[in-house]
């Protein structure tokens, strides 16, 4: 399986795979399909057992329960060296007694690939370092390292790559240089990426499906728009982006909307845009999709209007302004508007409305941690 | 060139000749040491090893000189000697290699998320540095013996043929090197092995290699430092041995290594420029090839 180059990337599917550590469950039977080329994220906080998957996938990690498959092939009793997957490295783990070329090199040779040295230097040119192939990785800087590290799973051209929060130590700069860089080379060699990260906006860059994983568990998946849209559990909404989240009952539910009572505020959501309809349930709004007022306006149905209220801080980011206003009975709810010279003047203490369209509300299927089901 | 990048910070003048004062002050008793224990000596069992026999033709008194015959006479009457000891250190370095290298594998590696078992584990690879190294010999003299348990149970089995002896035997003194020496080698092995970066090893296997290649490509290069640190602290002092090999411990005249024969010279022969020519042989020929296992292993390739 190992022995032949793969032309185009294989899928791969996790059925049903738990792992359970001495005192904790890091994986909690977890269900997951990656199309053949695709490039897919792996977001979630440290701990959420993100990495544990790609090492039950890259084999380095024995799943307690479940199976593993690449191209429909069960490979969970197969052993790493036998896999057609190859990883890069958190750390990058460069062999630091070989030179850069003979750690490009390794894998080919391992297999016992024609030509290891020249097909080396061809992955060392993909990642524009075809210069340095003499030296040895104490003698490279972060970001040189990290692309050699991707250069040394690449040439193998495995199924499946696996990234494992590769860019984590570079500087900001490089960082976004390197998202360019990896999502242009995917892009060119067609194999599918498993990319590790807890870095939301990397995710959501770069993956063509985005998972958010929490304490084990896939909580939702889906494209960076539409996770980003509409979230369908508070951990998600708060952890990609900023959410204003509102807790109350269920006051009216017609055919298309459904509304809850907060503070003797209405709040609304698309029917179709909400998880759960009845009971306790929390709606949320992006800051930028929401708006406010001096005066109170006079707005339609299609509408949230909520206030008033009163600014209590302003933050200047260069693109947006960040207004945090306080409800009475409501609570705090944060306002960016983009500095476009357009938006009202305001000062701290100012009585301010707040209103969004119905349209950009979500309604997500568990409440914020930390709140009461009201019954 | 390469290097230029990283560049290097040049110290100024200022307060140079201060901290000179304070690094020879420092320096100084390891210097004084250096000389009076170590370069007085020297030069003086060289001077020794060029004496000539005194004219009164005493036993044991000699005159200043520069007769090289000492050399030739004791190469050509020691050579056995010489040969034994280099082939009894070299074959006792490697078993106590083969020994070691999986002891502190595991002790390094394996062990790791037990650190109270990994401690106790160094420990005992220790212990038996608690009891002097003579009583131990000794001891194992005893338990060789003609009629001990295990040499019976040698004879039942076969291992022995009926009447042979173990105690005097080639085997048995370098059973004694191995077992004298080898924490020597399982140290610098455990100390080597335990800073292993695993990551390493999984990213080799990562990389198609089977367990058996990551061993030769990733782990046996990376804890070359090691292996030669331990060779060289086994190898050198057991081709200087002269317990082991001696008649009173686990060896009989056949046996005998360069130690001995220092010791038979200096001591009994009171030929003390042969003894001396003997022990700056030894010396010569273990500069000789440490410098050629060094050269040869390429240290500075390693880190």
């Amino acid at each position: 399986m190992a022995g032949e180059l793969s032309v185009a990337g294989a899928d791969l599917e996790l059925i049903d795979v738990r792992k359970d550590f001495p005192g904790f469950t890091a994986l909690d039977d977890m269900d997951l399909h990656i199309p053949a080329g695709q490039f897919f994220a792996l977001l979630g906080p440290s701990g959420c057992g993100k990495t544990t998957t790609l090492r039950i996938v890259a084999g380095l990690e024995t799943p307690t329960q479940g199976r593993v498959l690449i191209g429909g092939k069960d490979i969970t009793d197969t052993k790493p060296h036998d896999r057609p997957v190859n990883t890069v490295f958190q750390s990058y783990a460069l062999f630091p007694h070989m030179t850069i070329l003979e750690n490009v090199a390794f894998g080919l040779r391992q297999r016992k690939v024609e030509d290891p040295l020249a097909k080396a230097q061809a992955g060392l040119d993909l990642v524009e370092l075809g210069h340095i192939g003499a030296r040895r990785p104490q003698q490279l800087s972060g970001g040189q390292q990290q692309r050699v590290a991707l250069a040394r799973a690449l040439v193998n051209r495995p199924s499946l790559l696996l990234l494992d929060e590769p860019l984590g130590a570079l500087d900001l700069k490089l960082r976004r240089q390197m998202q360019i860089e990896l999502k242009a080379i995917q892009m060119e060699v067609g194999l599918t990426f498993l990319h590790v990260t807890h870095d939301q906006e990397e995710a959501m860059d770069m993956a063509d499906t985005v998972a958010v994983m929490n304490k084990g568990r896939i909580e939702q998946m889906g494209s960076p728009e539409a996770l980003y849209d509409r979230p369908k559990t508070a951990f998600v909404s708060r952890f990609l982006g900023q959410s204003n989240l509102f807790v109350g009952k269920v006051s009216e539910e017609n055919p298309n909307s459904v509304s809850i009572e907060v503070g003797g505020a209405k709040i609304t959501v698309d029917k179709k845009r909400a998880e759960k309809h009845t009971g306790t349930v929390a709606i949320g709004v992006r800051p930028e999709k929401a708006t406010f007022h001096e005066e109170k306006p006079n707005l339609g149905a299609d509408h949230v209007l909520i206030g008033p209220g009163e600014i209590i801080d302003i933050r200047f980011t260069g693109v947006s302004n960040q207004y945090l206003i306080e409800i009475p009975n409501i609570g705090e709810i944060t306002v960016f508007a983009q500095n476009v010279g357009k938006s009202p003047v305001v000062e701290l203490g100012a009585k301010v409305w707040v209103s969004w369209k119905v349209e950009h509300s979500f309604g997500l299927r568990d409440l914020p941690d930390g709140t009461e089901d009201l019954g | 060139m390469a290097f230029a990048a990283f560049g290097s910070s040049t110290p100024t003048t200022k307060g140079q000749t201060k901290s000179g004062r304070v690094v020879l002050a420092l320096l100084l008793p390891g210097l004084i040491y250096l000389v009076l224990f170590f370069v007085i000596p020297l030069v003086s069992l060289v001077l020794t090893s060029l004496e000539a026999p005194a004219a009164s033709g005493r036993i044991g008194e000699y005159v200043p000189g520069f007769d090289f015959g000492n050399y030739a006479y004791v190469v050509t009457k020691y050579w056995p000697q010489i040969a034994r000891s280099f082939g009894f250190a070299f074959i006792a370095t490697i078993i106590a290699l083969l020994i070691s290298y999986p002891l502190a594998y595991f002790i390094g590696v394996k062990a790791r998320p037990w650190p109270m078992l990994q401690r106790m584990l160094v420990t005992l690879v220790i212990a038996p540095f608690f009891i002097s190294f003579l009583l131990r010999t000794i001891a194992w003299k005893q338990l060789l013996a003609d009629h001990s348990p295990i040499i019976e149970w040698a004879h039942q089995v076969g291992f022995l043929s009926p009447s042979q002896s173990f105690i005097g035997s080639n085997a048995a003194v370098v059973f004694g090197l191995v077992y004298n020496f080898i924490p020597f080698m399982t140290l610098p092995l455990y100390t080597s092995l335990e800073r292993l970066d695993t990551r390493y090893l999984e990213a080799g296997s990562d990389l198609y290699a089977s367990p058996s290649k990551v061993f030769r490509k990733i782990t046996l290069p990376l804890s070359m430092p090691g292996i030669i640190s331990g060779t060289l602290l086994t190898f050198i002092p057991i081709a200087g041995d002269y317990v082991n090999a001696s008649r009173d411990f686990l060896g009989s005249s056949n046996t005998s290594m360069i130690g001995t024969m220092v010791d038979a010279d200096f001591l009994q022969n009171r030929n003390y420029p042969a003894a001396s020519a003997m022990s700056v042989v030894l010396m010569g020929i273990i500069l000789i090839l440490v410098t050629w296992y060094v050269r040869k292993s390429g240290t500075e390739d390693l880190l």
